[in-house]
């Protein structure tokens, strides 16, 4: 059988999000407890986690989480890391056996920093650098895949279940001030764990609930742009253009946003003059990366989350404030189990993202 | 030499309207009451067909044919036999008839959504089919401000992703630009002068025109590249790639010299290269006196036919300046070929397409530059797979003249159309009504785009942008795997 980048496969999922804008960090036990409460919109064959503010001791490094097939996969990718990068930290990643999660791959995480004169010499900032060693170690060493490598964050996933997923790697010892989530119900078995959600690049991680129509088309416009689509997932298309848009051409997430769920022309039209100009050119200069079809995503991000839908809320998406602290996830139950009393729950119209930011940033 | 036999039945009135409608000579009335049937001049262009009150007329192709043989057809042993009587180049019009290259478009199949994500129902729901075509900047700019500046260059602005490719005055009648030019104003699309240049009396379609540049210049002045919203330079045309133009100055009458700023009479001859682009970097000139005649205003169209080489040629014509590149396939129809050039010259639409696409992809500049396809597309289905396979939007020439009537009889270059369309005789061109004729354009091209909808909606896409070069959309049947490397795209069943 083909394993998941061989062969594409189409997913129902669930997804769920924490947020504390105040920065406070929680234990994984909560979203833990929002994902599970989903369970049969997942059928155990994907789950994962993302979290930010998890390595305040390593937050000046980029935190690599690998998936190793083979000890000499490790050894490879070790020898090619070890060339480009000071590698300040490495370990396994400590995991606990259930029963529940088998077949498990080497799972090391590693704390480096870019060799000064080779990232002086290769001109680049030390994000693109990484994020170009990253992409080619999925490219070219066979067995070995980055599942994360942003700074002071991270990436959990595994084939199984989403609370299964969160035991396996006592996610309940994590944390962080940002969370996601991610169920999945893949229509064949992706028979890799890598396949798995969330995905992510530098410090970008991405859950998604859909199946987007405009796959084919966005991927080809994101390849060009040095993105190599491994996996074949929506979930990776979408990470690549957020990346793209945002890092590469310098647009804000909001804007980015209406590049990816632009509104329809028909509204476009009704806008007053200076948005209808704006978002008239940025439908004009990015077409290529409009994303049709349902999906809902959440985008976490250094000090912030962004939560989306396509522009006709083709998959349920809803959110919910209490306090400090802001909740997203594919059905209100998952925030209920959690926070029965919000202050506000509401459910994000098509195409109009919500974003959050640590409130200290935003006084910046 | 006969092809056809004519034939009536008792149904018949005399009323001689048959013979009063064929412009060939083929039917003449005989002592003022009985028909002639001169079978050898007929062309089955089924204008008598079509205008027999009783529906006495029977065309047939002719039965009496040369002895069966395995190499040499009937149509082979006709054309030595005409070519030995007559020293000639066999002359052709309309689309190649390469009896052995595949239409790649038939052999395409298209995807739709079951389960895992839902359709839409384009009744219901917006299903967006405006294109903008033109060149993209490489980044966006900010003002002090931080407000996004519009850097984009001239676009064009398309309701449909369909236009009407390049016909020229001259070539075909002014009803039919009269046609053209209107449905494309109703239709919110282009039509394209071709290079006879445009009578004044469209100058009004303005901003829906395109006006050619060709190797003859015919009619081309500082106002007419500016009586347009782009500005095309034909390097070739699927038909004939290679080959110029040759428009007979039987046809060069009254207003049609007037437009081409050619005497009245005299041979419009439209040379094989043009004379100032012998090379790539002399495109790039061109491309650039154009833009500063046109004030940077105009988007440039740079068209090609479709030969083997296609995909280099379209990086190179991208990095000349050029905003779109227009690429005129195998199929592609024509008012007069050489008959070996139409039928052995060029590569399909469908195979040009997709390799243009992945190689200006390979060079990371395809969404510098917007592709427009053309050369065979029939209906709304190739172009639907025309945009999967890469094209921005496609343009339409003999599907749209059959929209005013014509049926293919493939005698352009006698300048006899029967339906009014490819001819400059005052009496035939008076068949064609531009009014009805635009009526039907708009339909064909309204009915085409309601399909598209259908189809779209049916794969769950809301926008044609994200059609474009999506080939997870199609899937081959009956082709080898050659074929479908090229044209980047599954088996079905895959």
């Amino acid at each position: 059988m083909k394993r998941e980048g061989e062969v594409r496969i189409s997913s129902g999922c669930a997804i769920s999000g924490i947020f504390c804008r105040d920065g406070r960090r929680i234990s994984g036990e909560a979203i833990k407890k929002s994902i599970a409460i989903m369970h049969n919109r997942s059928n155990g064959l994907g789950g994962g986690f993302a979290s930010y503010g998890i390595y305040p001791q390593y937050k000046d490094y980029f935190a690599l989480h690998i998936f190793y097939d083979t000890i000499s996969a490790r050894e490879e990718a070790e020898r090619f890391l070890d060339k480009r990068f000071d590698i300040i930290n490495l370990s396994k990643i400590p995991t606990r056996q259930s029963g529940k999660i088998t077949d498990a791959p080497l799972i090391w995480r590693y704390f480096i920093t870019p060799l000064p004169h080779l990232l002086q010499d290769s001109q680049l900032d030390e994000m693109e650098y990484t994020s170009k060693a990253t992409i080619k170690i999925n490219e070219s060493i066979k067995g070995a895949y980055v599942v994360s490598c942003g700074k002071d964050m991270g990436v959990f996933k595994a084939v199984g279940y989403p609370e299964d997923v969160a035991d396996f790697y006592r996610i309940e010892e994590y944390e962080g001030y940002s969370w996601t989530a991610h169920g999945r119900y893949p229509t064949n078995t992706p028979g890799w764990w890598a396949g798995s959600h969330p995905f992510s690049l530098l410090d970008l991680t991405v859950v998604h609930n859909g199946e987007i129509s405009s796959y084919d088309a966005n991927r080809r416009a994101v390849e060009m742009y040095g993105y190599s689509c491994n996996l074949l997932t929506d979930t990776e298309v979408i990470t690549y253009i957020i990346d793209y848009l945002t890092r590469k051409q310098g647009l804000t997430l909001k804007e980015c946003s209406e590049v990816i769920a632009a509104p329809f022309w028909t509204t476009i039209a009704l806008k007053d003059e200076e948005e209808r100009e704006r978002f008239s050119y940025l439908r004009k200069m990015y077409s290529s990366f409009l994303i049709t079809g349902p999906f809902s995503i959440l985008v976490g991000f250094k000090g912030g989350m962004m939560a989306l839908n396509d522009r006709l809320k083709l998959r349920s998406l809803v959110a919910a404030e209490k306090g400090n602290t802001v909740y997203f996830s594919s059905e209100e139950a998952a925030i209920r189990v959690i926070e029965e009393n919000p202050d506000r729950i509401w459910a994000p119209r098509g195409g109009d993202a919500v974003i959050v930011t640590l409130d200290k940033e935003n006084k910046q | 030499m006969r092809r056809y036999r004519i034939r009536k039945d008792e149904s018949c009135i005399l009323c001689l309207r048959c013979s009063r409608e064929c412009s060939f000579g083929a039917i003449e009335v005989k002592d003022g009451k009985a028909l002639l049937f001169n079978h050898e001049k007929c062309t089955d262009c089924q204008r008598c067909v079509t205008f027999c009150p009783t529906g006495a007329i029977y065309i047939t192709e002719d039965e009496n044919r040369f002895r069966e043989n395995s190499v040499f057809k009937d149509d082979d042993i006709k054309e030595i036999i005409l070519q030995a009587k007559t020293k000639g180049v066999l002359l052709s019009s309309m689309g190649a008839q390469g009896k052995n290259i595949p239409i790649y478009f038939d052999k395409i199949l298209l995807n739709a959504s079951q389960v895992t994500n839902p359709s839409i129902d384009p009744l219901r729901e917006p299903m967006e089919t405006s294109v903008f075509i033109g060149a993209r900047p490489a980044k966006i700019e900010r003002d002090a401000n931080g407000k996004i500046v519009d850097n984009l260059p001239p676009h064009l602005e398309l309701k449909t992703p369909i236009m009407f490719s390049a016909m020229s005055y001259g070539a075909i009648s002014l009803n039919v630009h009269k046609a053209l030019a209107s449905a494309s104003e109703a239709l919110g699309t282009y039509w394209n002068t071709g290079e006879g240049g445009l009578h004044e009396s469209l100058y009004k379609y303005k901003r829906n025109t395109i006006v050619q540049v060709a190797s003859g210049r015919f009619g081309v002045h500082e106002t007419y590249l500016n009586t347009a919203e782009a500005i095309e330079i034909k390097i070739g045309q699927g038909a004939k790639p290679g080959i110029g133009g040759h428009l007979t100055g039987k046809k060069i009458v009254g207003d049609v010299s007037k437009t081409r700023m050619v005497p009245e009479g005299l041979d419009a001859i439209s040379p094989a290269p043009h004379h100032d682009i012998y090379s790539i970097e002399d495109l790039a000139q061109l491309v650039m006196s154009i833009k500063e005649a046109t004030h940077f205003r105009k988007a440039v169209i740079v068209k090609v036919a479709a030969v083997h080489n296609i995909a280099p040629i379209a990086s190179g014509i991208a990095r000349s300046g050029a905003d779109i590149i227009a690429i005129d396939g195998y199929r592609g129809g024509t008012g007069a070929a050489p008959k070996r050039i139409r039928d052995n010259v060029g590569i399909p639409i469908e195979l040009a397409i997709a390799s243009v696409d992945e190689r200006l992809r390979e060079e990371k500049i395809r969404d510098r530059v917007s592709i427009v396809a053309s050369g065979g597309i029939r209906n709304s289905a190739d172009v639907f797979k025309a945009i999967a396979l890469g094209a921005d939007a496609v343009s339409i020439g003999t599907a749209a003249l059959c929209a005013l009537g014509c049926h293919i009889c493939a005698s352009c270059h006698t300048g006899k159309c029967a339906w009014g369309i490819a001819t400059q005789d005052p009496k035939l061109m008076e068949r064609l009504d531009p009014e009805k004729g635009a009526e039907h354009l708009v339909n064909l091209v309204s009915a085409w785009t309601s399909e598209i909808k259908e189809i779209m909606g049916g794969m769950g896409i809301n926008s044609i942008e994200a059609l474009r070069g999506n080939k997870m959309a199609l899937r081959g049947v009956d082709m080898n795997e050659k074929e479908l490397e090229i044209l980047g795209i599954k088996y079905a069943g895959e």
